[in-house]
């Protein structure tokens, strides 16, 4: 049995220890915002926050999110009004989507970490992979998401 | 997606890309006299598409007004579904606040002999330019039934009322009433005449910049792909198939899975073996403990080495004429003359969707059930009907959001192994294709090689331009055609179709296929053949030391379309500033999928001979653009798309199989890597409509390589660029 806390639930769930987070969140719970794309940690698409921090869920076994408070795509926000999904909005940031929910948490956590990043920042941090090439639109989107959360944007 | 929607779960068809409600209303659609005759019919659609007292398919308005476009499409991130919208409101005159989008029913269309929504096809950058009619139509047909039912409601001269932003007017009474109220007299209203369309400059929102309407879920998680398919008693499985393509599955010891907790099945394929468990990991796990045992299918030895040399060995002989302008083999056997001469070679490429293929399926004895993320529905449907020997009629595919296609999603390989999975366990399945399998069972871009003569007037000017090409044939691969003539436009896309004017020019081609399958991969036969060609006139640029840009202005006299696009590039690009060694700047141009794409790009070299892309300035003429939005957004994509292969991407062969497999053996480009990319749309206007899925891809790779040679003095003829020698002192 593992206790887990996701999106402020708690559940108790007959799974094995080294089941990978991200399959108990899209089959055991339901969460399907949560994305498979590689299975090794490559991609970024499985992104979800532990206590904060963009984690890539796929490689992590469910075992070891214990008693961490998980959050997924899900309930970042209340009405996908959290400055990271508002700016995206604004930038029309997605294109088949797939990978997006990855790189909102990614973006997210970036942004709890570094309210100000520069070019830099997001370079080093925004490693998740977009086959459709959005990587221009969300540069925009995080600045424009640093701008939003410090009232300096609409 | 409303609560509405939701609420209506599994059953409603899934994708209604914005947050309205449904109820009856009016549908409108083509062939639309034939439909009209039906009256406001009642339609059910099995497979859960909403009711609608409706003319017909295409188009429905509810009593809250909202408007319901029918795609014919498929929404894999290229904004197509946005652009069908457009077009049907800007003739409808409707709100476009309360226009939504759903995919269009392939059962539906199968049951009406696939004459209501053609092919349902994506593919080739086709989805807006040859749609452009039909829902022009659609919306203009809905207008005049509205307008005319109002005209009868009040009982004035139809002449005297008018449409605006979803309302219909009789200003001399100063009444009104909405298109929701007059949709069900609308609806029974048959026009004597089609009304006209009208001409784009009279357009007020295609043109325009306009949000996509598939945004919204796409950032909250709600968006609904093919992978999130689920179907109540449904089980998993995970696959593998023989590493070396044409192989068969020879056994398989299932004792080390044995007992294992949630495993159900273990189910042999022809070339491949599965695992069926209640969840997918526990599949995917106890896949990953058995040792299958493989017979080779007789390509077990063949490497990447081996095939180069094939292909460049196929160079000499015996080619097709493709293309046959002046006399090259005259002028490149006369006494004296100097010929330049260049061997290019590309590499097989997977086309690795974020969304690795999967499949959903529901079998009964006389229906057929299919969740999956596809370009192509009616294929789906087909293939389905075949496998399960159920009527095609009997089989509905519910299309959801597709993960990305870039073609690969034509074939349907992952339902071959969902429906014999299935079969065999007698539930529904969800069949997952772990990455691994997802690109070492991709139906590649093919490997190709193409040799270069030329020669050059005494002013520079190209005289002869003789090219020989080897590359794999799709149509064959996929047993599509047999290509009797050999000749397919894939393999002579830019080389045999450039309109540069050059006295002689000759196009030599061999379709050479191997074991590796291959198929269509966005812009596929565009993205080597322009990397082949436009980096070579850029060779015959520098040896006639001119201008890459004039050099190429002077071949193209009579095309103010691309004289156009490089206008624009030479100028936002700052084209004729000079750059210190160590930067450079390139430039390629082509025309594919209808529209004339180009780029200039500007890197920096190190000394060390690492490359950073600083920077591309890409402009497109695609005569039209519907959403200026979704056009840049596609020319951004593709740019990335077509430098990521340039800089990282191969599959290479050993042993009969792919070598690459995951996302660390095949990389895509990063932010960090990602560079400025600024569009600029050089829209000549007139009556066709271009492509733009695909175009902006291919003038990548070129434009990338000719600026490492501005900055470096390196030429780089063989792909992918991580394998070059770059640094220069």
């Amino acid at each position: 049995m593992i206790a887990l806390t996701v999106n402020g639930k708690y559940y108790d769930l007959d799974v094995e220890d080294d089941a990978p987070l991200l399959w108990v969140l899209r089959d055991e719970l339901g969460l399907t915002g949560t994305k498979f794309g590689c299975g090794i940690a490559q991609c970024g698409a499985c992104t979800v926050h532990l206590n904060g921090v963009a984690t890539r869920s796929c490689v992590l076994p469910a075992k070891k999110a214990e008693g961490a408070q998980i959050v997924t795509i899900e309930a970042l926000s209340s009405d996908s009004n959290h400055p990271v999904q508002l700016a995206w909005a604004a930038e029309d940031a997605p294109q088949c989507g797939y990978c997006q929910s990855g790189q909102i948490m990614a973006a997210a956590a970036l942004l709890k970490a570094n309210p100000a990043p520069t070019d830099e920042d997001i370079d080093k941090q925004m490693t998740n992979l977009c086959r459709c090439g959005t990587y221009p639109r969300i540069r925009k989107a995080i600045h424009r998401a640093a701008a939003l959360a410090a009232g300096k944007a609409s | 997606m409303s609560n509405n929607a939701l609420k209506a779960g599994p059953s409603r068809r899934a994708l209604v890309f914005s947050g309205l409600s449904a109820a009856g209303g009016l549908a409108i659609g083509l062939p639309f006299q034939a439909f009209a005759a039906e009256g406001a019919r009642r339609v059910t659609l099995a497979d859960g598409q909403d009711s609608h007292p409706e003319l017909n398919a295409w188009l429905i308005i509810d009593p809250d007004n909202s408007v319901t476009v029918r795609s014919p499409h498929q929404e894999m991130g290229q904004g197509t579904s946005t652009a069908l919208a457009m077009l049907v409101a800007e003739e409808l005159q409707c709100d476009w606040s309360k226009v939504r989008v759903e995919h269009a029913s392939a059962n539906r269309n199968q049951r009406a002999g696939g004459k209501l929504y053609v092919t349902m096809q994506t593919t080739g950058s086709s989805g807006v330019r040859t749609t452009v009619p039909i829902m022009q139509q659609a919306g203009a047909s809905a207008r005049e039934r509205l307008r005319t039912a109002a005209a009868q409601r009040w009982g004035v001269d139809l002449a005297q009322c008018t449409v605006e932003s979803g309302r219909c007017w009789h200003k001399a009474s100063n009444r009104s009433a909405t298109f929701g109220e007059l949709a069900p007299a609308a609806a029974m209203v048959q026009l004597a005449v089609e009304p006209a369309i009208k001409p784009p400059e009279q357009y007020t929102l295609a043109g325009k910049w306009t949000p996509r309407l598939d945004t919204s879920p796409k950032l909250n998680g709600s968006a609904q792909f093919g992978i999130d398919a689920q179907v109540p008693g449904m089980v998993y499985a995970a696959v593998v198939s023989c590493p070396e393509f044409g192989g068969k599955l020879a056994s398989v010891d299932e004792t080390p899975i044995q007992g294992a907790r949630g495993v159900i099945a273990v189910v042999k394929m022809d070339d491949a073996v599965a695992v069926v468990a209640d969840r997918y990991w526990r599949a995917k796990a106890a896949l990953g403990k058995l040792k299958p045992v493989w017979a080779s299918g007789g390509a077990s030895s063949v490497d990447s080495a081996q095939l180069d040399a094939d292909y460049r060995a196929a160079l000499d002989g015996p080619l097709v004429t493709a293309r046959e302008i002046g006399d090259s083999a005259k002028a490149l056997a006369a006494p004296g003359a100097k010929v330049m001469e260049a061997l290019y070679e590309a590499p097989y490429l997977s086309h690795a969707p974020m969304e690795p293929l999967n499949c959903t399926v529901k079998l009964s004895p006389d229906r057929v059930d299919v969740w999956i993320s596809t370009q192509s529905p009616m294929a789906v449907l087909g293939l389905a009907s075949k496998l399960t020997g159920v009527a095609p009629e009997n089989v509905y595919v519910h299309n959801q959001f597709v993960g990305g296609g870039f073609g690969r999603r034509t074939q349907h390989d992952e339902m071959i192994h969902a429906i014999a999975v299935a079969k065999q366990v007698g539930k529904p399945v969800k069949l997952i294709w772990h990455r691994e399998q997802d690109i070492r069972r991709d139906r590649y871009r093919p490997q190709a090689a193409a040799r270069f003569r030329a020669i050059l007037d005494p002013d520079g000017k190209t005289n002869t331009l003789s090219v020989q090409v080897a590359v794999g044939s799709l149509f064959r691969s996929l047993g599509l055609d047999k290509v009797e003539s050999g000749i397919e436009h894939p393999a002579v896309q830019v080389i045999g179709t450039h309109p540069y004017k050059i006295a002689n020019n000759h196009v030599g081609v061999i379709l050479k296929n191997t074991h590796v399958p291959v198929m269509f991969w966005r812009s596929v036969g565009a993205s080597q053949n322009a990397f082949f060609q436009e980096s070579f006139i850029d060779e015959l640029a520098h040896q006639a030391d001119q201008d890459s840009i004039a050099y190429r202005r002077a071949m193209l006299q009579d095309r103010p379309d691309y004289l156009a696009v490089l206008d624009v590039l030479a100028q936002k690009s700052d084209w004729a500033a000079p750059l210190p060694r160590g930067r450079g700047r390139g430039v390629a141009i082509l025309d594919d999928f209808g529209s004339v794409a180009g780029a200039v790009i500007e890197v920096t070299v190190t000394k060390d001979g690492k490359v950073k892309v600083d920077r591309v300035v890409a402009a497109v003429d695609c005569f039209h653009a519907v959403n200026p939005n979704t056009v840049t957004q596609q020319i951004e994509g593709g740019v990335i798309f077509g430098l990521t292969a340039a800089l990282y991407g191969e599959i290479t062969i050993k042993d009969g199989a792919p070598v690459q497999g995951n996302f660390n053996t095949y990389p895509l480009m990063k932010m960090a890597e990602s560079p400025p990319i600024e569009v600029h749309l050089a829209l000549t206007g007139g009556k066709t409509w271009g492509g733009i899925g695909e175009p902006s891809v291919a003038p990548a790779a070129p434009a990338l390589c000719n600026a490492i040679f501005a900055a470096t003095g390196k030429r780089i003829r063989r792909l992918p660029l991580k394998h070059a020698d770059l640094s220069w002192s």
